[in-house]
């Protein structure tokens, strides 16, 4: 007698990024690698996963990421939508699914959305912003894209550790904020270090003709910030969490402006 | 004679004074607001009981060097600016349900 149906093999992957581990879970061998080279570094099959998430790969087919994103929450569910995947999450539930094409690059965005909102409720955020340890002291470096994120990265100096040279990953502490590595890059294309260190300064990056470190008001620190973050729905709550965080960091986290020229000596005046 | 006006601060913003600015940020478009001043006191001042000759004729009058009757023209232009963004509510009659405003001042 023919067999009426087949058993798949179920594969999943636990990536931990900050405090926060959701597992991935899929029946293609194939899209498991992707995730294990994309997230190198954040795995931890280990770890209990706060949040599980069953990825539904579609045939490979033109799907545009440049449809415009949408992020809505109804009824204790977020529906994120854009050209290339479309996700649903119940956070009360730990877990939610996603249907897109086997690619690193719509579950990237899946996972800072997830992580955006997580963090939301705890005071938390990520930040357009490179970040890199030293001295044991984590710095961050925000800007949009062409302001100098990946230049200051490259030009870290050895016994700097580059968290990021795109999204950083803050978290609150109850004595401050804690900058984490994280896997999502730009044009540098390398995975930062997956580990941590006290926030001791924001730099807001500009580029000038010398390196100037300069203190902004309270206004423009929290307008520079708030002009950084990563932010996805116009859902009222969560504009009142980003806006409290934004403000309750500059509160307490030195913020400058870093004017600089492409050239190592920049590493100088961080410390 | 000129109607009262009733102005409240919308319950669909978030806003925090950072040092001598007011940030303002609305659910609506995600958008953040600065306001000058003249703005901040007629929005700290907007708490749906108090009329907007009120609020000029005791927070503003008394602050700036201006009449009340250049201060009343400019304070409505202002009113109707802010209402035209989401941040302010204006009516002609007390406006009392305010229980959800969101804000975030030291």
């Amino acid at each position: 007698m023919p067999e009426l149906a087949t058993q798949s093999e179920h594969y999943s992957a636990v990536i931990t990024i900050g405090d926060v581990a959701i597992r991935l879970n899929t029946i293609d061998a194939d899209f498991l690698q992707i995730l294990h080279r994309r997230y190198a570094g954040f795995l931890s099959p280990d770890a209990h996963a706060e949040f599980s998430f069953d990825v539904d790969l579609l045939p490979p087919t033109f799907l545009s990421p440049d449809v415009d994103l949408s992020v809505s929450h109804r009824s204790g569910r977020w529906v994120l939508d854009r050209g290339d995947f479309r996700a649903e999450w119940e956070p009360a539930a730990h877990r939610g699914s996603i249907r897109q094409t086997a690619n690193p690059y719509s579950i990237d965005a899946v996972l800072r959305i997830v992580h955006t909102l997580v963090l939301a409720r705890q005071g938390g955020f990520l930040l357009h912003s490179a970040g890199a340890i030293r001295n044991g002291k984590a710095f961050l470096f925000a800007g949009v894209s062409g302001a100098g994120k990946t230049t200051i990265s490259r030009l870290a100096p050895p016994d700097a550790t580059l968290l990021t040279d795109e999204i950083s990953y803050i978290a609150k502490r109850e004595k401050g904020y804690v900058a984490f590595g994280t896997p999502f890059t730009g044009e540098l294309a390398k995975l930062g270090e997956n580990c941590s260190a006290p926030v001791a300064a924001l730099y807001l990056l500009a580029q000038g003709p010398e390196n100037r470190i300069e203190a902004v008001t309270a206004a423009d620190a929290g307008r520079g910030l708030l002009a950084n973050m990563l932010f996805f729905a116009e859902d009222h709550e969560l504009v009142h969490w980003a806006f409290k965080a934004a403000c309750d960091f500059v509160d307490r986290v030195p913020v400058f402006r870093l004017t600089f020229v492409p050239d190592a000596r920049v590493w100088e005046m961080i410390t | 004679m000129n109607k009262k006006l009733y102005v409240a601060r919308s319950p669909r913003i978030a806003a925090r004074q950072l040092g001598e600015e007011m940030l303002i940020m609305s659910a609506q478009g995600s958008t953040l607001f600065t306001l000058n001043p003249t703005a901040t006191i007629l929005w700290q001042g907007a708490d749906g009981a108090t009329t907007l000759d009120e609020i000029v004729e005791r927070r503003i009058c008394s602050e700036f060097d201006v009449n009340l009757e250049e201060a009343m023209r400019d304070a409505e232009t202002l009113a109707e600016d802010l209402a035209r963004h989401g941040i302010l509510l204006v009516s002609e009659e007390p406006i009392i349900n305010r229980n959800l405003v969101l804000q975030e001042q030291h």
